[in-house]
């Protein structure tokens, strides 16, 4: 059965256990149990949507659950509008709310974002005292009891949580499927790879903490009714709501739709229990339950139940190692006598400069359609900084780079991605929790298009490279070189038409070589123009056409590989002075013809 | 409004703001060494309240003694705390990937100490009743609380004391080792564990003194934690996330914050003024006002 399968017969059964602990439970106590464990799962799926896939963690994902009672209560009580509107009112003020926060927030990285998320529901509590909202009772209304979301039927709150948490799920796995989807696990996993692959970080994170803040705040709309009946600030925007959030996914297990619901499943019921049972002579033991689940799941299975239970069952998918299939290696025609097309790139007096280093200094090239141009130089020439310039990374202080004309400076990476002009890195960036499929499918959705599409183009990016052997492999398991060739195929896979290779030979053995000086004369062949950084000269004179060579920052030299090599200044810079002076001698006897 | 007004709010924040500065160096001194930002400040702080009100009660030892004396205890607690949990676990990497184990672990201890705090001494506040706590200096128009003022005096000696074990001591320098760069620091032998625990031991020993301190004047118990964790937080971000004397400063504006805060806005809008300055300083500053280190864009 597929994955995809898989996915939703496991929704639709979790449904069917739910409706059946829901037929089969008579006592009032236990119809709040099941409600609450549905509802946390809802909460928890709805935190996993921004934390758990995007990996960026949301230490205030209470403000939304807060909102959404907020919003449903005081609407029925000021307005007398029906908690089946005003539900969808108060999700409509959570979505509104995540983008005004995330606006500013998202600038923000790491535990930097998580700190600035804290002080939001902090505010708000403050606020709704102040406002004078401490205790907002849900209004009686005894002619329209079903209107007003009052049921005397226990079992009608745990359908309506079922509903919750079924629509969280779908929507939970409608994104894992969607290029949403493959973007936050990118972004999670390496944002700057993900930036060069055309993935547009900043809006997927607000896409994905929009969406995430709608179900948190259905869930704090469903628990007000359900659960409180008398709203105060302590109790949807208090610490228990993150903290139980927090602890269904931790246990359970990020990243993935089951963890949370795994977490409730076992948390939930745990910690009400002991509540209901000790509760009154104990009164933090709800606290201290929480607290020991998680240091216990942090010191035992930090990754979750979930994924380690998954772990045990497929003992760490065996390498098929069936080698990979090179690609051919005789080598390929040379290319016609150095004739190229227009110009595709033109860089104009770039520079750049860290902290007083002048890493660029007016620097000048243009590349041609159809050609492989190699830029070398020596550790600390300024070659990858001249591509984090080109590909959108960095901003130059002075000069111009034009793409077919336009300018592209200060265009963003996922931008200059997009227009055509791709990028692999020094150390491969891999998303390593991805397959290898999965890495290129990342940039196939460059372009967007439905997620088959997307499937399709990676599928034929991973067989240019020869490596659809190797498909499902996670990228841990490679070796250099078929990480170096899923890492073309994911650029490959962006349509590019010009490809920046930082030091693509780097690391590889002599085979290796041979077999990716070949494949990159395919990229050629196949019409896309290539530009590559290498330190090492001697196999780049090999491929290239033309080379750039770059010093402390300078343009030193450009031309034939031929000429270039035996430039006294390219000599120099590589080799020293001193090696030049007692070297002139023979050189210039080398020179003779 | 008098000039001399607004002086005795400033002097009544910069007061207070000692004892926030207190707290916070240990909290930067942890995140500086460990790289984790841990959530169980707060809880070793209500802790240390709690210690330094039990040694006035069986001892008839004063806070501001007491508070000193938690010293020996928590940094023993901090050693053992970072042995038995947050050693075992991974941590501390990549700053821009901070969803590890060790913060997640400190969030727990923090549930469950306060929670089992609460089961253990009931939730009721308790004071000391410092002499000094409801009298004041006269200092021209001013009047400086005495009990903040002793507060203020000795959380200065304790920051200049850190300071000088940091900067003058082998102890210090290997401590800014390992916090610089761990891997360089092991290969120097210095023993990166020992230097974490070491360091988690000493910011639990000072936020239990600041404790201490706080108990002159503020009520205990146990839910006193969640909201300095925050005011903690606050000021290591302002200061810059590690930076000792940045988290220093910062506890002396979060102190000012609150005070000036009380001229334009209503008393229960106080903490208001604080976040919103902590959001104001991450979206305009993230590196904090004296930060440089931590990358935080």
């Amino acid at each position: 059965m597929s994955e995809r399968a898989r996915g939703w017969l496991g929704i639709a059964g979790v449904l069917a256990v739910g409706l059946l602990l829901s037929f089969v439970l008579t006592e009032r106590y236990h119809h709040r149990i099941l409600t609450l464990v549905f509802l946390w799962a809802a909460m928890g799926l709805a935190w996993n949507i921004i934390s758990g896939y995007a990996g960026q963690i949301s230490f205030g994902h209470q403000a939304f659950f807060g909102i959404g009672a907020y919003t449903t209560v005081l609407l029925a009580a000021k307005l007398k509008l029906t908690p089946w509107l005003g539900m969808f009112a108060g999700a409509g003020v959570a979505v509104l709310a995540a983008l005004l926060i995330g606006t500013p927030t998202f600038r923000l990285a790491g535990i930097y974002f998580g700190l600035a998320t804290l002080a939001y529901p902090l505010i708000f509590r403050i606020v709704m005292d102040y406002l004078g909202f401490q205790e907002v009772a849900i209004p009686m209304v005894r002619d329209h009891p079903i209107l007003f979301m009052q049921f005397e039927e226990p079992r009608s709150f745990d359908l309506l949580a079922l509903a919750l948490l079924g629509a969280t799920l779908v929507l939970s796995r409608l994104i894992e499927g969607s290029r949403l989807g493959y973007s936050l696990r990118a972004i999670k996993e390496n944002e700057q790879a993900a930036l060069a692959m055309g993935v547009d970080a900043f809006r997927c994170k607000m896409a994905a903490y929009a969406l995430s803040a709608a179900p948190a705040a259905l869930a704090g709309a469903i628990y007000a009714h359900a659960i409180l009946f008398v709203v105060t600030p302590e109790a949807v925007f208090g610490v228990l709501v993150i903290v139980q959030t927090l602890v269904v996914c931790l246990v359970g297990g990020v990243g993935t739709l089951w963890g949370p619901v795994i977490g409730a499943a076992i948390m939930i019921p745990v910690s009400e229990i002991l509540d209901g049972t000790v509760g009154d002579r104990l009164p933090g033991i709800q606290g201290v339950v929480y607290g020991a689940a998680l240091m216990a799941i942090m010191m035992f299975a930090p990754e979750g139940l979930f994924w380690r239970l998954r772990r045990r069952r497929a003992p760490a998918a065996v390498a098929t190692a069936t080698g990979t299939a090179p690609a051919d290696r005789e080598r390929e025609a040379a290319p016609p006598a150095a004739v190229f097309g227009a110009v595709l790139l033109d860089v104009r007096g770039v520079s750049k400069a860290f902290l007083g280093l002048q890493a660029l200094s007016e620097v000048s090239f243009d590349v041609r359609q159809g050609e492989i141009l190699g830029i070398i130089g020596p550790n600390g020439a300024g070659k990858t900084t001249l591509f984090n310039v080109l590909n959108g990374f960095l901003l130059p202080e002075g000069g111009q780079v034009r793409w077919e004309g336009d300018p592209i400076t200060g265009l963003p990476p996922h931008a200059v991605c997009r227009r055509g002009i791709g990028r692999t890195f020094q150390v491969v960036r891999f998303f390593p929790h991805l397959t290898a499929r999965e890495n290129v499918i990342v940039g196939a959705f460059a372009h967007g298009g439905t997620p088959a599409a997307a499937a399709a183009r990676a599928r034929d990016a991973l067989a240019r490279v020869g490596l659809e052997a190797r498909a499902d492999s996670l990228p841990p398991g490679l070796t250099t070189l078929e990480l170096r060739l899923m890492e073309l195929a994911r650029c490959l896979a962006t349509r590019p038409r010009l490809v920046l290779l930082d030091e693509p030979l780097a690391g590889l053995s002599t085979d290796g070589i041979e077999i990716m000086s070949a494949m990159i004369r395919r990229v050629r062949a196949d019409g896309i123009t290539v530009v590559i950084i290498e330190h090492t000269v001697q196999a780049l004179v090999k491929i290239a056409d033309r080379l750039v060579v770059l010093d402390h920052g300078r343009r030193l030299a450009e031309g034939a590989p031929s000429d270039v090599t035996r430039d006294p200044a390219v000599i120099e810079a590589y080799l020293g002075k001193r090696w030049l002076a007692r070297h002139a001698a023979a050189h210039a006897a080398d020179l003779r013809p | 409004m008098h000039a001399s007004e607004l002086a005795q709010y400033v002097v009544t924040g910069l007061l207070v703001g000692g004892v926030y500065a207190l707290m916070s160096i240990g909290l930067a001194l942890i995140f500086g060494v460990m790289r984790v930002v841990n959530f169980a400040q707060g809880d070793f702080m209500m802790l240390g309240m709690y210690l330094t009100y039990y040694y006035a009660i069986a001892f008839h030892v004063d806070p501001l003694l007491g508070a000193l004396l938690t010293l020996p205890p928590f940094f023993l607690l901090g050693l053992l705390v970072h042995r038995t949990f947050l050693a075992r676990v991974t941590g501390g990497g990549d700053p821009n990937r901070e969803m590890d184990a060790q913060l997640i672990l400190t969030l727990g201890l923090s549930l469950v100490i306060t929670n089992a705090t609460t089961m253990i001494l009931s939730p009721m506040p308790r004071g000391i009743n410092a002499p000094y706590a409801t009298k004041a200096f006269a200092v021209g128009p001013l009047l400086l609380n005495q009990a903040r003022s002793y507060a203020f005096l000795m959380a200065l000696a304790l920051a200049a004391a850190l300071y000088a074990l940091l900067t003058r001591t082998d102890l210090g320098r290997a401590l800014r080792a390992a916090a610089d760069d761990p891997e360089a620091a092991g290969y120097q032998g210095i023993d990166v564990r020992v230097m974490h625990g070491t360091a988690f031991g000493l910011g639990i020993a000072l936020v239990a003194a600041a404790g201490g301190l706080l108990a002159t004047y503020h009520p205990i118990e146990p839910n006193v934690a969640v909201n300095f964790i925050v005011l903690m937080f606050v000021a290591v971000v302002l200061g810059g996330l590690g930076s000792i004397p940045g988290a220093f400063v910062g506890g002396l504006v979060i102190g000012l914050v609150q005070s000036l805060t009380l001229l334009l806005l209503p008393l229960q809008l106080q903490n208001v003024g604080v976040f919103v300055t902590f959001l104001l300083v991450l979206y305009v500053r993230p590196q904090g006002l004296f930060g440089r280190r931590a990358r935080a864009v």
